[in-house]
């Protein structure tokens, strides 16, 4: 929430500066996996441009509402903007860079289930 | 009767569910009328329950019902968890039922979450889990201590989602979470085709109770009926129940629930005409049906209003469906023959509740009955005439609507007088619903043209359990109500001769 108040100064970095946020529900095996791929993807792609904010849902459930959490692990892109949302443990790289925009989504807007693009 | 016993039951046992195997499962009353009556007590106690059908048949009411009237009228907080509807709309719908959701929320009786998953806006990057809801649903349930739930249609995850696999087995993981922590739970399922009760199968997962809605339209009325398909450890009526949505809420009408076991009186009751009293070897058994056919202008509605203003004036509560005349009318015509209805009326005695048959669908005559019954307890009840309801739908249903307003009115004690108009030229005998094997007392009025003049005669078909007479008798109406003559066939008594013998009677 407060990374969107600078809103004006924020518009035009829009493409260099990421705000994610990692949902869990205390340290599972999938939750830390999924910590450990994301940092791996962002490392990767985004260096130097992230910031990720974990926040455990078993310490304050009620974080759970804004965001609309049902799935966890889930991670919501803030920005840049549009918001978006991908859910899973992140092993599947590539959907993760499509889910975060990093890659263009292969032929048709939907990705096949399945279909791996690599 | 149920009720008491699921309640003792439930204070032996405790709240949370225990072992599904005893005897006498434990039920939660949901206080949505007639709905406890046909499951013996309620829902399964710390069990989720499936309430499934189409779109637009009650499914939302009555999972909404069963949370509001828990917390406000039987002690157990509720959370909804919405699928569909926000928050502010759920409220919204149900404001008109008098429930007031803010209010129950503001007193931690209630609380509401809205679950938004837009559809297929979430991309899948490996394996996941419903623990999200899961938290959710938890902290709601430890911030009001909460003891039922609903979820309200927990199957649009299906839609937002992916992994349908994935899914399924949170979604039963979901449901044994729930009855672990004793939550007595509705989900809510939609039906899309006629072969299956829920979409995505949720009954393979919610084994203890299934119920079913459906609101269909018959002869262009549309009906809601209920029906258990399952209810695992109780037995339980496995028809169709006539179901309505109205000011007041969902209810049900249970009453086919006829436990053959009504006790009979040997108690009488006046018929308000001397003479047929003494017919019928004293009088109507009270709590019993009394049939009333003739043609028209035979005077049916007389004999029902010598009954009913007998029963008034004697301090009883009377209430007169018409189906035919308005209140005024009926009064009117038969302040002519010396029944001054005002008055009954006045005094609060005589409840008229006309109403065009054809105003509503069967169902809903059914419910009014039972809500006019209810409120006004009346020890008489007539419906004038019964026929009127033909137009309203096949026979086979007016039969089984009209079995079920007997049955209630013999649970209730109430004595009841039904008359219904035999075609001119059809033969009498054949009672148009046949309904006559329902009733007690069947009573026939005829015409006859004898020497240049129509007669009205009675008889008595046949009576249970009285000698009553089997002569048929003349019977005639002047400004003090209505005469029995002995009838001979002959020619009418004429001029003198007729009146003298109206006094000897």
């Amino acid at each position: 929430m407060k990374s969107t108040k600078p809103r004006a100064a924020g518009r035009k970095r829009v493409s260099r500066e990421w705000d994610l946020r990692l949902y869990i529900a205390g340290l599972t095996p999938r939750a830390v996996s999924a910590l450990e791929n994301l940092k791996a993807i962002c490392e990767e792609h985004l260096k130097g441009l992230y910031h990720i904010e974990v926040i455990d849902l078993l310490k304050n459930p009620r974080l759970a509402l804004g965001d609309q959490i049902v799935a966890l692990p889930t991670l919501v892109r803030k920005l840049p903007v549009p918001v978006r949302k991908i859910i899973g443990d992140f092993s599947n790289t590539e959907r993760v860079l499509v889910g975060l925009d990093l890659r263009p989504r292969a032929g048709l807007a939907r990705p096949v289930p399945g279909g791996k693009a690599s | 009767m149920a009720k008491h016993r699921s309640t003792a039951v439930r204070g032996r046992e405790k709240r949370i569910g225990s072992g599904g195997l005893g005897k006498a499962l434990p039920k939660c009353p949901t206080g949505i009328a007639g709905l406890d009556e046909i499951t013996g007590g309620g829902l399964p106690l710390g069990r989720p329950t499936l309430v499934c059908g189409r779109a637009g048949c009650g499914k939302t009411l009555l999972a909404m019902e069963f949370l509001v009237r828990g917390a406000r009228d039987f002690g157990d907080p509720g959370v909804y968890m919405s699928f569909e509807e926000t928050e502010a709309e759920l409220a919204a719908n149900v404001a008109s039922l008098g429930f007031d959701i803010p209010g129950l929320v503001r007193r931690k009786k209630l609380a509401l979450d809205y679950v938004r998953v837009a559809r297929n806006e979430t991309e899948e990057t490996g394996e996941y889990d419903l623990e999200g809801l899961f938290v959710r649903l938890g902290s709601a349930i430890d911030a009001i201590g909460a003891k039922r739930v609903v979820l309200d249609t927990i199957e649009s995850l299906f839609a937002s989602l992916p992994n349908d696999g994935i899914l399924r087995a949170e979604l039963r993981r979901l449901f044994s979470w729930l009855k672990n922590k004793g939550m007595t739970a509705v989900i809510t399922g939609e039906q899309a085709h006629v072969d299956q009760l829920t979409r995505q199968g949720l009954e393979e997962f919610v084994s203890d109770c299934v119920i079913h809605l459906d609101h269909r339209v018959v002869n262009q009325v549309a009906t809601r009926r209920l029906r258990i398909i399952k209810y695992r450890g109780t037995s339980h009526g496995t028809n169709e129940y006539p179901a309505m949505i109205d000011e007041g809420g969902l209810s049900i009408l249970p009453i086919t629930v006829l436990e053959l076991s009504v006790r009979a009186t040997r108690e009488r009751v006046t018929s308000g005409v001397a003479p047929l009293d003494a017919m019928l070897g004293g009088g109507y058994w009270r709590g019993s049906s009394v049939l009333m056919t003739g043609t028209a202008g035979t005077g049916k509605t007389s004999f029902a209003v010598a009954f009913a203003d007998s029963v008034c004036r004697r301090g009883g509560r009377c209430l007169y469906l018409s189906f035919e005349e308005s209140p005024s009318q009926v009064a009117r015509n038969m302040a002519s023959i010396g029944f001054q209805l005002t008055r009954h009326i006045r005094s609060g005695r005589l409840l008229f509740n006309s109403v065009r048959p054809t105003s509503y669908g069967l169902e809903s005559h059914l419910v009014n009955i039972h809500a006019l019954v209810k409120r006004f307890r009346p020890e008489t009840v007539i419906m004038d005439p019964i026929t009127g309801l033909g137009g309203m739908g096949n026979t086979d249903e007016i039969k089984a609507m009209l079995t079920r307003i007997i049955d209630y009115f013999k649970n209730e004690r109430i004595t009841a007088v039904f008359t219904s108009l035999t075609d001119a030229g059809s033969s009498f005998e054949r009672s148009e619903v046949g309904i006559s094997t329902l009733m007690d007392t069947w009573i026939i009025l005829q015409m006859v043209e004898a020497a240049n003049e129509r007669r009205r005669i009675l008889s008595i078909l046949k009576s249970r359990g009285m000698a009553h007479s089997h002569q048929t008798r003349e019977f005639r109406f002047n400004s003090r109500g209505i005469h029995l003559l002995d009838f001979n066939g002959g020619p009418a008594p004429s001029g003198e001769a007729s009146r003298r013998s109206e006094r000897r009677s």
